[in-house]
């Protein structure tokens, strides 16, 4: 049986007589021992279904089974079998107190899992190992770096050996080298401890890294699902990039200059037959898609050269995650990434919470 | 009995906490101090009789068996109704989401953390009447057991009610200025400080609406000497119901589904 099922999953907010559809109808599978990625944009429902699949928001509509406990008849059964790190950006952080000891974070949350003493302090211990957190045992939470937080708020998601664990956002705040290690982190946890990982995030690298299946969500529906792969073929072709020399650095904002060069150029490659098609981004870059860029490459490169144009850098790439997003939900995730990386902006995302009763 | 082991999991969670926070200790013993060294040479200098009840026979005594319950309500006005605070900065930390999420109960997420905030309070309110007994306060043991009684029933109350408060809220812009609009109002109207017979008729009608007055009032009872009488009876039904009601309404806001 499929360790996450869920049909229909729905969740409306009423406040001050507005009603907000944050989830319209999710349909989602999961396999036991899959490492399954949300992703979407700030506020396309991304969290508000992390929390209906664990039990902190009542859904309006829908059912679903979590690892093997009915959401709705059994909620407690869904909590006793599964673990979640919350995010720790917005308005609430990562469940860790600051003037607690690591140890005893990793103590209460076995308590809290109802864990011997004994049985306590061995998962403490081997926690701690499997996530780097050697030595800090006695180490005040705030005292630690962002990173060792983060991987002390993943060991307390595992603390009673979870066949399913819910990450939300993990890794989102950390500087890159502390993101690829929680990564390899991650992977860790299917592979030493074969458990099943449910992350949400708006990074494509990091779904495209670490997830076997990606959900895209947008607008509070899914919109493509499959694994980076057959998302990616789904977009046809690769993309290449390139920037073009234009008539120096003084160049108009119109017409004349880089802009005039640029924009002749984007009009000469759209009318070449291998070329899908093409776009001129604000900074001046020219992106197309074509069919096979290994062999049309060799044909743009003449024809811009005929044509006198000279080029600052020329890229062949195949398609990202990024570009299935753009195609998908006809915008690109990088749009929204600036205002995610900032504490308390992800309001649109959260439940409005003036709402006194639902 | 789950339940009462996810309380003491709470409680001991929160009482190390506390102990870890040195200002916090500080404070919180030298608190009931500071009231009675405060307030109490105001009293003892008023008239003979004007404090009502007793003999009437004024002093030094006299006023401690009036000013020493007083206080007590005012401990529990002030430190209990302000543990909320506390609940709106775990909150945000989120460590509220992380227990609702475990199979721990979600009452106990409240009841644990009241037990701590009994205890606190019991202990002040011992440090209290044992600084009050140095100062000149002659009062019979039963009658401090009484009022520590009553101590538990209101701390129990509104630490039930200030946290549940204070998670709806979630903001403490909101919930001081709230606090500070309720107490204040209802130190004047339990007669905390002074007697209520020195007031106008209707604003000893308006104090009827005070649950602490009847409280304060069966307190002093003891603290005079006589435990069997109406006030008593009035006294231990108020607490009692107060108790209740605060404990249910916490509690409806703590097993919410949502939050």
């Amino acid at each position: 049986m499929s360790i996450i099922e869920a049909k229909g999953l729905a969740r409306t907010f009423t406040s001050r007589k507005r009603t907000v559809h944050a989830v319209r109808g999710v349909d989602l599978t999961v396999e036991a021992g899959e490492i399954v990625g949300f992703l979407g944009p700030n506020g396309a429902g991304k969290t508000t279904t992390l929390r209906m699949l664990t039990t902190l928001l009542r859904p309006t509509a829908g059912s679903a089974t979590v690892a093997g406990a009915d959401l709705l008849r059994d909620p407690l059964g869904v909590r006793e079998r599964i673990g979640y790190v919350p995010q720790a950006i917005g308005q609430t952080m990562g469940g860790t107190d600051p003037e607690c000891l690591v140890v005893e974070e990793l103590l209460d949350q076995a308590a809290l899992y109802r864990i011997g003493r004994a049985d306590a302090m061995a998962r403490a211990e081997a926690l701690t190992a499997q996530l780097d957190l050697g030595g800090l045992d006695r180490r005040l939470v705030k005292t630690l770096s962002g990173g060792q937080r983060r991987r002390l708020e993943i060991a307390l998601g595992l603390v009673h050996e979870p066949a399913l664990v819910f990450l939300d956002e993990p890794t989102t705040g950390l500087d890159p080298q502390s993101r690829s290690n929680l990564w390899d982190h991650i992977r860790g946890l299917r592979a030493d401890l074969g458990t099943t990982v449910f992350l949400t995030t708006h990074y494509l690298d990091e779904a495209d890294a670490l997830c076997d299946r990606v959900f895209i969500i947008d607008h509070g529906e899914i919109v493509g699902t499959g694994t980076p792969d057959e998302l990616k073929r789904q977009v046809s072709g690769d993309v290449v990039t390139l920037a073009v020399n234009g008539g120096g650095a003084s160049g108009g904002v119109n017409g004349g200059g880089a802009n005039g060069t640029a924009e002749a150029t984007r009009a000469l490659l759209a009318r070449q037959p291998v070329v899908q098609d093409v776009t001129l981004s604000d900074d001046g870059e020219l992106r197309l898609h074509v069919v096979n860029g290994a062999e049309a490459l060799p044909a743009l490169l003449r024809v811009l050269d005929d044509a006198g144009v000279t080029m600052s850098s020329i890229n062949l790439s195949r398609p990202t995650l990024d570009d299935v997003f753009l195609t998908m939900t006809g915008r690109s995730l990088r749009d929204d990434s600036p205002g995610a990386a900032r504490p308390g902006k992800q309001r649109d995302e959260q439940e409005p919470q003036p709402a006194g009763k639902e | 009995m789950t339940f009462i082991h996810d309380t003491l999991v709470v409680f001991r969670r929160q009482e190390r906490l506390s102990l870890r926070n040195p200002a916090w200790v500080v404070i919180a013993l030298v608190q009931p101090v500071l009231y009675l060294v405060l307030f109490g040479p105001l009293l003892t200098h008023l008239p003979a009789g004007t404090l009502g009840g007793g003999s009437g026979a004024g002093g030094t005594a006299e006023a401690y068996k009036f000013f020493v319950p007083g206080l007590l309500i005012q401990l529990g006005l002030f430190g209990s109704t302000f543990v909320g605070f506390a609940i709106i900065s775990d909150w945000r930390g989120g460590v509220i989401e992380r227990f609702r999420v475990t199979p721990v109960s979600r009452l106990a997420v409240m009841t644990g953390r009241v037990l701590r905030d009994v205890i606190v309070l019991v202990a002040q309110a011992v440090i209290l009447v044992l600084v009050g007994v140095a100062f000149g306060l002659r009062a019979p043991v039963i009658a401090v057991l009484i009022s520590l009684g009553f101590i538990v029933l209101v701390a129990l109350g509104l630490a039930s009610v200030s946290y549940a408060t204070a998670l709806l809220l979630k903001s403490e812009d909101a919930f001081a200025p709230l606090l500070n609009s309720i107490i204040v109002p209802l130190v004047l109207l339990s007669g905390i400080m002074l007697p209520l017979s020195l007031g106008p008729g209707w604003l000893q009608g308006i104090a009827r609406v005070s649950p602490f007055r009847y409280i304060i009032d069966a307190m002093r009872s003891a603290f005079y000497g006589h435990y069997a009488n109406t006030v008593m009876l009035e006294g231990v039904a108020v607490s009692i119901g107060l108790a209740l009601v605060c404990l249910w309404l916490g509690s409806r806001v703590f097993l919410r589904e949502n939050a």
